[in-house]
């Protein structure tokens, strides 16, 4: 347990199992998150299940990417308070691939773990990018480096995959490639996932569950149990969007 | 232009002319490069030097004919004093340059990555930054004598300045993204290092090299004609005295053979080591 500035309070359960008390992978009570006195997260109470796929929706500055931060502990200058309980081992997936240009795929992949070449390869694989191990970031596509990154985050098993806006980088093909993948890959991995999006088509197509976040409050929750694959010509599907889109203030 | 118009008559040459008109465009860069240019001036250099000696134009004492110098490097070569000079000398710039690039790396490291070493070293280093090495001789030459260490030390504090300013600079503009995702994958401190500070530092710290290398012959000269009894600096001074320009000449081809050679040298490591940024240049 560490103390965080402001009074919160940061728990991490151990790798094995990676849930709390309450058979949750991640709790998140009352956190507050300000800068300069303005609030940004304002008293977020949430909780997500071992293997389940949520996607935070939100307008920019409502607090998505500050409540993702928080979750990776990577926030450790801002004021705040509040109690989370995340999974030890958490892996987060950026915007940008953020592959070390001077290391090689594999060795990106790897990176920080200590003889697992193998798996790093077998990661690799997973993600379509078998025999591309010796290549330098630079040579790769975006959607490759993309692609390289997810296999940076599984080879880890994390328990909590992070992810913030993974796929705003990419053309709207490849998007659409990576999103069959990526629910490929947390079917296989069955890691508990928080996608920051500013996609709703996307939140709808990936997540069981969505959620709207407005001046750092939930506004509005949305479980989709639409039959896979997704199809946005579903007219249940344009419904839960219509409401989606509302919750976020865009009315059609 | 003008000479179709003369073969065309009447308004229909007029528009024959607008119609086969060479585009004609003022080119703003330089044009091709010629081949071989980069040898033209040198060359140039040379064969006014040899006409200059052929007519008695320029005096022996003033400088010595080309010929005489290629006769002379043959003769200091045959009774090896060229050769004991030259390694002289080669041994005391890489000895200093050594010492001069571990200093200013482990000084770079240690003020880079720490905030307290930064605000205990970099205001020091800046200082001496100030001052040219050479200024410090006097002083150097009063603590360590005229020897070798004097030498070595005048050398070492000409190097590790700019190892130092690069590779600190190099560290300090490793993005911050990397620092992040280090975290996010739990890297240790020593992997942190090894894996994102050095290979990110790297680009300044051969740029730093470069700068270093050449700072080390620098000092060299300066420091071989003081009271040395070795080294092509002390060859060109004992030619001084008895007027031997020729002599001199081969040091000065000596001293700039050796930088371009050692340049050289660092670009190639450069390239390989670099291997993966795509930059301007490739």
């Amino acid at each position: 347990m560490a103390t965080h500035t402001g009074g919160l309070t940061l728990t991490r359960t151990p790798a094995s199992g990676g849930t709390t008390a309450h058979g949750t992978a991640v709790e998140v009570r009352n956190l507050v998150r300000s800068y300069d006195d303005r609030a940004v997260l304002d008293e977020l109470d949430l909780t997500i299940a071992p293997g389940e796929f949520v996607a935070l929706l939100g307008k920019s500055g409502s607090g998505k990417s500050t409540l993702l931060r928080a979750l990776a502990g990577l926030d450790y200058d801002v004021s705040g308070s509040g109690e989370l309980v995340v999974p030890e081992n958490v892996s987060v997936v950026f915007q940008d691939s953020r592959l070390l240009p001077w290391a090689r795929v594999l060795e990106n992949v790897v990176l920080g773990l200590h003889s697992a070449d193998e798996r790093g390869r077998q990661s690799l694989a997973e993600v379509g990018l078998a025999g591309r191990e010796k290549a330098w970031p630079n040579e790769l596509s975006g959607g490759e480096q993309q692609r390289v990154a997810l296999a940076r985050s599984l080879v880890r098993e994390p328990a909590l995959l992070l992810a913030d806006e993974p796929f705003g980088a990419l053309d709207a093909l490849t998007r659409l490639k990576m999103h069959v993948l990526l629910r490929k890959l947390c079917e296989a991995h069955q890691p508990a996932v928080l996608l920051v999006t500013h996609d709703v088509d996307e939140s709808i197509v990936l997540a069981d569950r969505v959620i709207v976040l407005d001046e750092g409050r939930i506004v509005a929750e949305e479980y989709i149990d639409l039959s896979t694959p997704r199809s946005p010509a579903d007219p249940r599907f344009a419904a839960v969007r219509t409401r989606l889109l509302d919750a976020l203030g865009v009315s059609l | 232009m003008s000479g179709q118009a003369a073969t065309l008559t009447g308004v229909r040459a007029d528009r024959e002319q607008i119609v086969s008109r060479p585009v004609r465009r003022r080119r703003l860069g330089p044009g091709k490069p010629i081949k071989f240019g980069a040898a033209i001036g040198p060359v140039l250099l040379l064969v006014i030097w040899s006409i200059g000696s052929a007519t008695g134009w320029l005096d022996p004492r003033v400088l010595s004919a080309p010929w005489t110098v290629v006769t002379t490097t043959g003769d200091l070569i045959a009774d090896g004093r060229l050769q004991s000079n030259l390694l002289t000398s080669t041994q005391r710039a890489f000895v200093g340059l050594g010492f001069g690039v571990l200093l200013g790396v482990v000084l770079a490291l240690l003020s880079g990555l720490s905030r307290l070493g930064e605000a205990i070293l970099d205001g020091p280093i800046q200082i001496k930054r100030a001052i040219p090495s050479l200024a410090l001789l006097p002083l150097l030459i009063l603590w360590l004598g005229i020897g070798e260490s004097m030498k070595i030390t005048t050398i070492t504090l000409g190097v590790f300045v700019p190892i130092y300013i690069h590779t600190h600079n190099g560290l300090r503009t490793i993005d911050s993204r990397y620092v992040e995702l280090a975290q996010t994958v739990g890297l240790s401190r020593w992997d942190f290092i090894r894996r994102v500070v050095l290979p990110g530092a790297l680009p300044g710290f051969l740029l730093g090299l470069r700068f270093a290398v050449t700072g080390a012959w620098l000092s060299l000269v300066v420091v071989e004609q003081i009271n040395s009894t070795s080294g092509i600096g002390y060859m060109m001074e004992l030619a001084r005295t008895y007027g031997q320009t020729d002599i001199i000449i081969v040091g000065l081809v000596l001293y700039g053979a050796l930088g371009l050679l050692s340049d050289g040298a660092v670009r190639l490591i450069q390239r390989r080591a670099l291997s993966w940024r795509r930059t301007l240049a490739d």
